[in-house]
């Protein structure tokens, strides 16, 4: 579904990714884990185009997208739930559902996909005209995940979806990531929570300031020596 | 009595006019931040363009007017794509400088086109005349202006609120990353917000001249100006702010004349831009959303 092939990013001079090399398999949940300033977000903006690599391909569905423009990668079938949520705090719930729909060119089933979303998330049904940037943090975080999935991706990038969550919501989160791969959807997950990452994820890359530096299953990385001493505490 | 009234009407007449071109600072202003000094001149262009029509296409004025409003969408978009587009990830004030590089460009490139020389717009014959009562004069012209005003502020309020490419627009404006996320052509999205700012611009050109009779190169800097404290004043990036803010400003500016003096109207009008920008330079419609994190 997704390969990315030792690609390198640069902020100016700044060489913040430096041949990173990945793959997600059709209906797989891939996690990416690592400190603060690894690298992580910087390649989920790279594979949804906001951003170029220097060097190296991506492909998605087999097709080559280095060079293909963010709004277009969209439309291929890929959605990406940015890092803070990222909804239209100025229009309203249902806006920012239906900016979720930009994309798309079947019309036909749209109103079955907002009841779907909706039945997913009752808190979003009845607070459907509620401007985006009045409701709570969770609720922000559920909105921006369902924004995502009114475009009916292939594959979905979720950068951090648990960040600044309570207890309560972080396991609400990772059970709807469970539930949308469950439906279909291809997963790439990065998380500062490692731990519950790995849980749900069938593979899994580390990096480290630019580089990946494991890779492999993610529940045996749960028992790896390094990873448990970096990242699980 | 009669008089305060006559001045009501002409405060309404030129502010319907401030109010169409504060829209164009407004909403691009809305979605990239920048004060587009040379909407002025689109103020300019469509009074040109509706006279050209009129005198040598022979066009109807309805027609004219058409003519007008989609040569300015299309300079709109050109002048977005030469002049901005380059310098979108610059500073603002590079992009500010540029604005008022476009202005002065436009400003010499009609009057080495056109001459200096005011060109006069011909009367047209079926908005001569008006409702007379007493001594108070509702001329044709008036009436038209507010009604196409007004509808074309009613059909941009319903593009921007209720159509896809709105929604787009407001997208971009809020969050241009999140708005590409979503498959938004950004680009394309702000030239279509400089063509429909452009359009509503030619559109109050064409009624300025309509009522002024004069067309010159230089027309545009003054109601320009008008315009953008108009939408100062009613909140920047406000849709609803630029109409309120054009037709406050043309009402204080037909009273300040009507009541205090003519020579004194245009310092007052700017010395409410003063007071706007010391107590509230929010405008009258900007509140500080409150927004969590
Ligand atoms: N716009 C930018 N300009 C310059 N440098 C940047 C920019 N964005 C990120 N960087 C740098 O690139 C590196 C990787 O940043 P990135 O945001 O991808 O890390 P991250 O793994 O997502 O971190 P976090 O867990 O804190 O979100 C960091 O050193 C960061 O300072
Ligand atoms: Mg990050």
């Amino acid at each position: 579904m997704l390969k990315v092939d030792n690609i390198e990013v640069y902020y100016g001079a700044i060489h913040a990714i430096k041949g990173v090399s990945f793959e997600v398999k059709k209906g797989q949940i891939v996690s990416l884990i690592g400190a603060n300033g690894a690298g992580k977000t910087t390649i989920m903006h790279t594979v949804s185009g906001l951003i170029k690599p220097q060097t190296g391909t991506i492909s998605f569905s087999g097709t080559d997208i280095s060079n293909v423009r963010a709004h277009t990668i969209v439309e291929m079938g890929m959605a990406h739930v940015p890092e803070g949520r990222r909804v239209f705090s100025k229009m309203t719930v249902k806006e920012n559902l239906e900016m979720g729909a930009y994309s798309r060119k079947d019309k036909a089933d749209l109103e079955a996909d907002y009841e779907m979303v909706y039945t997913r998330f009752p808190r979003l049904k009845e607070r459907r005209k509620q401007l985006a940037g009045t409701m709570s943090g969770g609720e922000q975080q559920m909105l921006a995940i369902a924004r995502a999935l009114m475009s009916k991706p292939k594959l979905m990038l979720l950068d951090e979806p648990s960040m600044g969550l309570a207890p309560i919501l972080v396991d609400e989160v990772f059970s709807i990531i469970k539930d949308i791969n469950k439906s279909g959807t291809t997963i790439l997950l990065v998380e500062q929570n490692a731990h519950k990452a790995l849980n749900i994820a069938d593979q899994a890359y580390v990096l480290e300031t630019g580089n990946v530096v494991l890779s492999g299953e993610a529940k045996k990385m749960l028992d790896n020596e390094q990873v448990k001493k970096a990242y699980l505490g | 009595m009669s008089g305060f009234i006559q001045q009501l009407i002409n405060g309404i007449h030129v502010g319907s006019i401030y109010a169409l071109i504060a829209l164009g600072y407004t909403m691009v202003y809305g979605i990239v931040k920048l004060i587009n000094f040379a909407h002025g001149d689109i103020l300019m262009m469509g009074a040109y363009f509706g006279l050209f029509s009129i005198t040598v296409l022979h066009l109807p004025f309805g027609l004219a007017i058409v003519v007008a409003m989609a040569a300015c969408a299309l300079v709109g978009m050109l002048i977005d794509v030469i002049a901005y587009k380059p310098l979108r990830n610059a500073p603002r004030i590079s992009a500010l400088i540029t604005a008022l590089g476009v202005s002065l460009f436009l400003e010499n490139f009609f009057r080495v086109i056109f001459g200096a020389e005011p060109k006069k717009m011909p009367n047209i014959p079926s908005l001569e005349g008006g409702f007379v009562l007493g001594t108070i004069k509702l001329s044709y012209v008036t009436v038209l202006t507010v009604i196409l005003s007004i509808v074309f502020m009613v059909a941009l309020q319903f593009v921007v609120k209720k159509t896809k490419v709105g929604k787009a627009m407001r997208a971009v404006s809020e969050d241009k990353e999140a708005a590409r996320l979503m498959g938004v052509n950004v680009n394309k999205t702000i030239s279509i917000t400089f063509a429909l700012g452009s359009a509503l611009g030619a559109l109050g050109g064409v009624l300025y001249s309509v009522a002024y009779y004069q067309v010159e190169p230089y027309m545009g800097i003054m109601p320009g100006l008008k315009a953008f404290v108009a939408a100062v004043l009613g909140g920047i990036g406000i849709i609803p702010g630029a109409m309120l803010g054009g037709f406050v400003m043309g009402l204080i500016e037909s009273l300040s004349k009507g009541y205090i003096s003519s020579s004194w109207s245009n310092a007052i009008v700017f010395g409410i831009l003063i007071l706007v920008l010391l107590f509230k330079p929010s405008g009258i419609l900007g509140k500080n959303v409150r927004e969590k994190v």
